[in-house]
């Protein structure tokens, strides 16, 4: 198999329409050409290059796979701040091996391992157990998240410089899926990470006021009868942590931003010149607490779906700029927790091989975002989060070849089932999702060809 | 109608048709013989996950006056107990040939997924589902106020221009949200009294009117009904410090005692879905008094039970009553 790759006619994130060339791993070769030239359809540009005089095999030209990226943007490789990889502890619901998998199926280069694993990612020994994993199976890179707390029980200071020291080099740490609740340990944590330059990426969700919470508290969970997760829950934290932030002088990341109220938070803790960074979550981007309505608890996560106005004001937000991050939380369940009443299941959704399709639809699609955008957002800024320096780069000569090809016009239905995590509940089944990763590459090895993803001999 | 799982499913025209159902079932309870045999070889499982005596044995006996076989399965003492899932349960249930789960479960949704899932093609009955629904409750409170209310000759006829008080804890109560909705589609108006921490967040997006204080609602007058609602006395050890301060203060701000019932014009109803906390929510006098309907409220109950049954599985046409 070669590792050298044209790829013609592609539309790189400033909208220029160029043929690219990857070799040795890195971008070789990038020349723009009219957008007139850019065959299209696909299919048949590719015949044509098969059929191209010469000894060459068929498809490659001078040693080069040549691939037709008409009608593709050709993105710097994702990278997710917010991943659940379960392993060690929850293989039945993924593996490494299986969410790097679909990770890089949905056209990912790089993910960050969330510390709620059995052992939890407390120590310098698991995260290496981690990073290792992820360097096995080698599909994207994995950054192992550490907990801030031992055993994420909020209580006492993991050893983060442990961690930090390690070969995992860890930059963020979160105790996601609790929040570092008491305010002097998140004090703590916020002042002990300068130390490294590192930062806090906190689950922002007070517990007294989400004790048996089920979902979002509104029309919608009065209705239903379920316990309402108040958007003051997640509020309230981040209003107490911004100020802490400013305060230490330190670095905070706040996960998975839901609701109106965070948003405006978030703004005004940047304007007044805080180190806050957030993510938005392609799930509370595209959906509402009416989701519920048939107690389907696939539609059960954490922070919960929210309302209407919520979903627009994070949608506006990340347009914006005061959300940086589109991050998945790809959190995979066993099917048996969520096939049961919704008080019983599980929170969390899949979410790795369906984030670029939805911010398609709802960001580019509309209007509201470019393809520049769109590498900022899912690739440069996680990477600058994450304190990565060979992820989220320009797609420019020189850089390293991880990459990501996206048809964005390729349309079919979402069968989880049929995707690579080990997990299928994900709130998109049956949905059409807009778009498809063609091609994924890390440091120029294709990692994703054609929609499948490379089997490793 | 294949499942019975919310009153807000139910349009006008179903509900009353099930009001005039249950009230032919009461007349042939009325009969020496009371067995009807309109469910006969028909299965009926009583699937109930909470303890609750009174309402399996109204379903229970509603089930055997129609000739149904019944099978009670209570998660007490089943393989429930050691940790079987709902969907284990069901598909277990179905396997014996059954044509309808009564159920009731303290998730909210419990009915709902039950009967949107495959795990099986049974007619669904919702006898109670967390904090959701339990609409055979609405359905006898409704029959009950509409026996009372409306005439020698309520066949046919709607709630219509009727005010209903639901007093007590909203935010915890399936009982409440069922006569909500059902109460309001047949044309009554409905105020719900409690404290604010008994109401829950989106109560102001619901179609009646919400009063913090029972003496100025009771004083406004124009109410044919008041409703007490169970008030459950762990409810004021809860996290924070509780929903309310002390059973005495809410007996004062809330419950119905002489003093308010005399206030109220002689032939406002006294209801309750029971069981009744005697001394919180409602005194005793109150609840054995001439206007109180609660006792005939389980009599009802039979027979709206009945009713619902039959036009599930039946769809009305199970031959003459
Ligand atoms: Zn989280």
């Amino acid at each position: 198999m070669t590792s050298a790759y044209l790829i013609r006619g592609a539309s790189l994130p400033d909208g220029t329409v160029a043929d690219v060339r990857l070799a040795n791993g890195v971008i070789r070769d990038i020349k723009a050409v009219p957008a007139h030239d850019a065959g299209r359809p696909g299919a048949a540009q590719r015949v044509s290059d098969a059929g191209r005089p010469g000894s060459e095999p068929a498809g490659t030209v001078a040693g080069a796979t040549v691939i037709d990226g008409s009608g593709c943007v050709l993105l710097p490789g994702l990278v997710d701040l917010h991943t659940h990889l379960r392993e060690p502890g929850g293989e039945e619901a993924e593996t490494v091996w299986s969410g790097t998998r679909a990770a890089a199926a949905g056209g990912y280069t790089a993910v960050h391992a969330m510390a709620n694993t059995f052992p939890v990612q407390d120590t310098a020994g698991v995260v290496e157990q981690v990073l290792r994993l992820g360097q096995e199976a080698g599909y994207v890179d994995v950054h192992p998240v550490g907990a801030v707390s031992v055993g994420l029980e909020g209580e006492r200071l993991a050893e983060l410089v442990a961690m930090a020291r390690s070969g995992a080099r860890v930059r963020v740490f979160s105790d996601d899926g609790h929040c570092v609740a008491d305010p002097v340990l998140m004090r703590r944590a916020l002042e002990y990470v300068k130390a490294f330059d590192g930062v806090v990426a906190q689950h922002a969700q007070e517990p007294r006021l989400t004790e048996g919470a089920l979902m979002h508290e509104g029309a919608v969970s009065a209705e239903l009868g379920l316990t309402g997760w108040p958007a003051v829950a997640e509020e309230s934290i981040i209003a107490r942590d911004v100020l802490l932030a400013e305060h230490v002088g330190s670095r905070l990341h706040v996960c998975h931003v839901s609701t109106a109220g965070s948003v405006e938070l978030v703004r005004w803790a940047k304007s007044r010149g805080v180190h806050v960074t957030a993510e938005v979550t392609p799930h509370h981007l595209a959906l509402t607490d009416e989701s519920a309505r048939g107690y389907d608890p696939v539609f059960k996560v954490n922070p919960p779906l929210r309302g209407a106005a919520d979903v627009e004001a994070v949608r506006q937000a990340l347009q914006d700029g005061v959300i940086d991050c589109v991050a998945t939380d790809h959190a995979p369940h066993p099917a048996e927790t969520k096939e049961c009443e919704w008080a019983a299941a599980s929170f969390g959704m899949t979410g790795l091989e369906t984030a670029l399709p939805v911010v398609n639809e709802l960001m580019v699609e509309t209007g509201r975002m470019t393809w520049a955008d769109v590498a900022r957002v899912m690739s440069e800024a996680p990477a600058r989060v994450g304190q990565l320096t060979d992820q989220g780069r320009p797609v420019a000569v020189g850089e390293v070849a991880n990459l990501t090809l996206f048809d964005p016009a390729a349309r079919r239905v979402w069968d989880p089932a049929s995707g690579y995590s080990k997990s299928t509940n994900s709130p998109f089944k049956g949905k059409e999702l807009h778009g498809r990763t063609r091609y994924t590459w890390l440091r120029g090895r294709a990692t994703v060809q054609e929609g499948k993803v490379v089997e490793r001999v | 109608m294949k499942h019975l799982l919310s009153t807000k499913d139910l349009s006008r025209d179903e509900a009353v048709g099930i009001l005039d159902t249950a009230a032919h079932m009461a007349e042939t309870q009325a009969r020496e013989i009371k067995k009807l045999p309109a469910l006969r070889g028909r299965t009926v499982v009583n699937l109930f996950y909470e303890d609750s005596t009174r309402t399996r044995n109204s379903f229970e006996t509603a089930e055997k006056r129609l000739s149904a076989d019944v099978i009670n399965f209570s998660a007490k003492g089943s393989s429930v107990s050691k940790g079987e899932s709902l969907k284990d349960t069901v598909e277990t249930i179905g396997a014996m040939g059954i044509d309808a789960i009564v159920v009731r479960h303290s998730a909210s949704g419990a009915a709902h997924r039950i009967a949107h899932s495959d795990w099986t093609d049974a007619t669904v009955i919702n006898a109670g589902d967390g904090t959701h629904q339990h609409p055979t409750q609405a359905l006898l409170d409704a029959y009950t106020l509409r026996r009372h209310l409306m005439g020698p000759d309520p066949l046919g006829q709607d709630l219509a221009g009727v005010g209903v008080a639901i007093v007590g804890d909203v935010l915890h109560s399936r009982v409440a949200r069922s006569n909500v909705d059902l109460l309001t589609t047949l044309g009554a108006h409905v105020t719900l009294v409690a404290p604010p921490t008994l109401l829950p967040i989106g109560v102001e997006t619901w179609q009646c009117g919400v009063s913090y204080d029972f003496d100025r609602t009771l004083a406004e007058g124009g109410l044919d009904a008041v409703m007490m609602l169970r008030v459950q006395a762990e409810r004021m050890s809860a996290a924070g410090g509780g929903y309310f301060p002390s059973a005495n203060e809410y007996s004062r701000e809330y419950g119905l005692d002489s003093a308010r019932l005399s206030r109220l014009p002689a032939g406002v109803l006294v209801m309750h879905p029971g069981p009744m906390n005697r001394g919180l929510e409602i005194t005793s006098v109150v609840a054995d008094s001439a206007q109180s309907v609660i006792v005939e409220q389980v009599a009802n109950g039979v027979a709206i039970r009945m009713a619902v049954l039959y036009l599930t599985l039946t769809g009305g046409q199970g031959g003459a009553l």
